[in-house]
């Protein structure tokens, strides 16, 4: 009943009123909990309508050529003959393995240091923070840097694995602070114990450390190469742009991101489309690579 | 003295023989070189990019460059006041429509959700950080600002007499389309990280404002919000980093123009765009003005993101009852986990 009626009536009424909430109050709660709820449904909209986006167009392009032909470059004549993006999906693979190679030894290095050696080291603190500053520094910068070293330093052009370490730098400090937070999950006592049976500390770390977090590593890892993957302006004067499909990561190299950015500036409606259709690839496969990483996650529970 | 008498060089059965002990010497030594080489590739980095860009700072001098409004590479004027101008307004713009946003979401999740529903909830957020930036920039320029075009005109038209948003042309590319696309990007890092600091909020305190009489938003209005404040203002502060650094989506959708545009719906240009943009045939002064573009930006998100440790860190402190290592680690796993774009 309402707080009004109650308090006009007998003591015992009066008495649950005293515990209701008044109706202004009430209605202050509803609104605010109806706004929360309607926020969190705005927040899912464009979730739905990239993903409704990326099928309708993305699907229609996509087809067997789509896969196993290059790009020609030839987009006259409406662009009935302008290929595919094999190229782009093997570039992306080959430069992002690259990437992977380099910066998950050094991360996953730079991490058990931090844990095992470095610990609450005035050293420590400072290599935290500066892989915090990594962590923020915009791609496209990591993409001047590689310029400036790897192309201007050495008088040379773009080569693929000049892109591999500009998305590894990327990749490093994901790497490191996801490794680091595992590492630390493992509980001190089987370091002891093994310590106590007279291993060496390198054995500690290569037979009881590293196996026990490897799982949770693995997550770390798939989700830095899932970044890595999607990014384009660290490529755009790296690995640059080129048609060919190429094993040599020395020379010019395709991507799938940036054979997006290329197409979405095209007037031919077709190199539009073979965008969707890119883009759809390049989703489907960072999804992929998000599901496998949540999968091993749920799987490890370390702590 | 006994123990004195023992020769030199002759070691107790309990110690490994320096051979056996190589290895670990090799490993401590070999990672902490590796840490220390995180920390000269900075320092090395940061020195490489100066000396690119001194020539352009020399030319328009430091502040010429950074507040000058002129970019006009054809005449060689590097004023790089409308990139800046309009790095600034889009970023913003995504602060202001992305936090709000991602916030609700957070506590919705945390505090409101039924239980099975969480955990769908939690990883369809984390999927908007998956998809890469050039889908982003794809999906904005091809179907949302085409479709929002007529009703940015009407507000336009509507609120004329409000200076910077009524008036004017709308174009397709503009500052608000953009920032409402980075709005959609910074979302899951916001979000993820608000999410991690509600959860951290004791029960007894929850509980104790519920045991008092309040309702479930009084109780989140006096017990979650003020615990978390600072460390939502942390996550939005890595959000605002985001969106200065975001670079393709930017390019994409702000339409490449620059001057410093008086109203919200025309175009404009940022200093991450105007590098993906014109660094491929940029000769001589204007590649030097790049990288001094690239400079100025490097600064503008260290300044972000030193500001938004500063201020996690204070919140985890400012929190006994919090461990600030775990709190620590279990945000950062999070914000890298929804770092995929």
């Amino acid at each position: 009943m309402s707080a009004h009626g109650a308090s006009a009536d007998g003591a015992q009424v009066g008495q649950l009123a005293r515990f209701s909430v008044s109706p202004a109050r009430r209605r202050k709660d509803r609104l605010a909990r109806a706004s929360i709820l309607a926020a969190t449904t705005v927040a899912l909209i464009p979730l739905v309508l990239i993903v409704y986006y990326l099928m309708r167009k993305g699907l229609g392009s996509w087809s067997e050529s789509f896969f196993t032909t290059d790009p020609t470059g030839n987009t006259f004549f409406g662009g009935s003959n302008i290929g595919g993006v094999k190229s782009a999906i093997l570039g992306t693979i080959e430069i992002v393995a690259l990437a992977s190679a380099i910066a998950v030894p050094v991360g996953i290095g730079v991490a058990v240091w931090l844990v095992e050696y470095g610990r609450n080291s005035w050293f420590a603190h400072t290599v935290r923070f500066f892989v915090d500053v990594l962590t923020g520094v915009p791609s496209i910068v990591f993409g001047l840097f590689v310029y400036i070293v790897l192309v201007v330093g050495t008088g040379s052009t773009y080569a693929g694995y000049k892109g591999s370490i500009a998305l590894s730098l990327l990749m490093l400090p994901v790497v490191i602070r996801s490794a680091e937070v595992v590492l630390l999950l493992v509980p001190a006592a089987l370091r002891e114990s093994a310590l106590a049976l007279g291993a060496p500390r390198w054995r500690v770390i290569f037979n009881i450390v590293l196996p026990t977090a490897l799982p949770g590593m693995i997550t770390g890892v798939l989700l830095a190469i899932a970044r890595a993957a999607g990014e384009t302006a660290p490529l755009l004067f790296t690995a640059a742009y080129t048609h060919e499909t190429n094993f040599n990561l020395g020379a010019f190299m395709n991507s799938l991101p940036v054979q997006i950015y290329n197409d979405v500036t095209s007037p031919t409606t077709a190199v539009v489309n073979r965008a969707w259709g890119a883009a759809l690839t390049l989703v489907t496969l960072i999804l992929l690579l998000n599901l496998i990483a949540r999968l091993i996650a749920r799987r490890s529970r370390l702590a | 003295m006994e123990a004195a008498s023992i020769p030199t060089g002759e070691r107790s059965i309990l110690e490994r023989s320096p051979l056996a002990r190589l290895p670990d010497r090799a490993l401590k030594y070999g990672l902490t070189a590796l840490a220390a080489l995180i920390l000269a590739l900075i320092v090395y980095f940061f020195i490489r990019l100066v000396g690119q860009a001194r020539p352009a700072f020399a030319k328009e001098g430091v502040v010429g460059f950074v507040f000058g409004n002129d970019w006009n590479v054809s005449a060689e004027h590097f004023g790089a006041l409308p990139l800046l101008v309009g790095t600034l307004i889009t970023s913003a713009l995504a602060l202001l429509i992305g936090v709000p946003v991602a916030v609700a979401t957070a506590i919705y999740a945390t505090e409101l959700c039924p239980g099975r529903l969480r955990a769908p909830l939690t990883v369809l957020v984390d999927l908007l950080a998956a998809v890469p930036s050039v889908v982003y920039g794809l999906w904005g320029i091809f179907f949302l600002a085409p479709k929002l075009q007529p009703a940015e005109q009407w507000i336009a038209d509507r609120l004329s007499f409000v200076p910077f948003i009524g008036g004017g042309l709308v174009t397709i590319p503009n500052y608000f389309i953009t920032g409402l696309v980075l709005a959609i990007m910074i979302l899951p890092i916001v979000s993820a990280i608000s999410r991690e600091v509600m959860s951290t909020v004791p029960a007894d305190h929850k509980e104790a404002a519920l045991g008092l009489g309040a309702t479930r938003w009084e109780m989140i209005r006096v017990a979650v919000l003020p615990y978390c404040r600072s460390g939502i203002v942390g996550g939005a502060m890595l959000g605002l980093g985001r969106a200065i650094g975001e670079t393709i989506a930017v390019t994409i959708l702000i339409g490449d123009a620059p001057q410093l545009s008086h109203h919200l719906f025309s175009q404009g240009y940022s200093l991450a765009a105007v590098i993906a943009n014109e660094f491929g045939e940029a000769q001589g002064i204007h590649r030097s003005a790049l990288f001094a573009a690239g400079l100025v930006l490097f600064v503008l998100t260290l300044l972000v993101n030193a500001l938004a440790r500063l201020l996690v860190v204070r919140a985890a402190r400012s929190k006994p009852q919090a461990p600030a290592v775990e709190q620590r680690g279990a945000g950062g796993l999070l914000a890298d986990a929804a770092a995929g774009a």
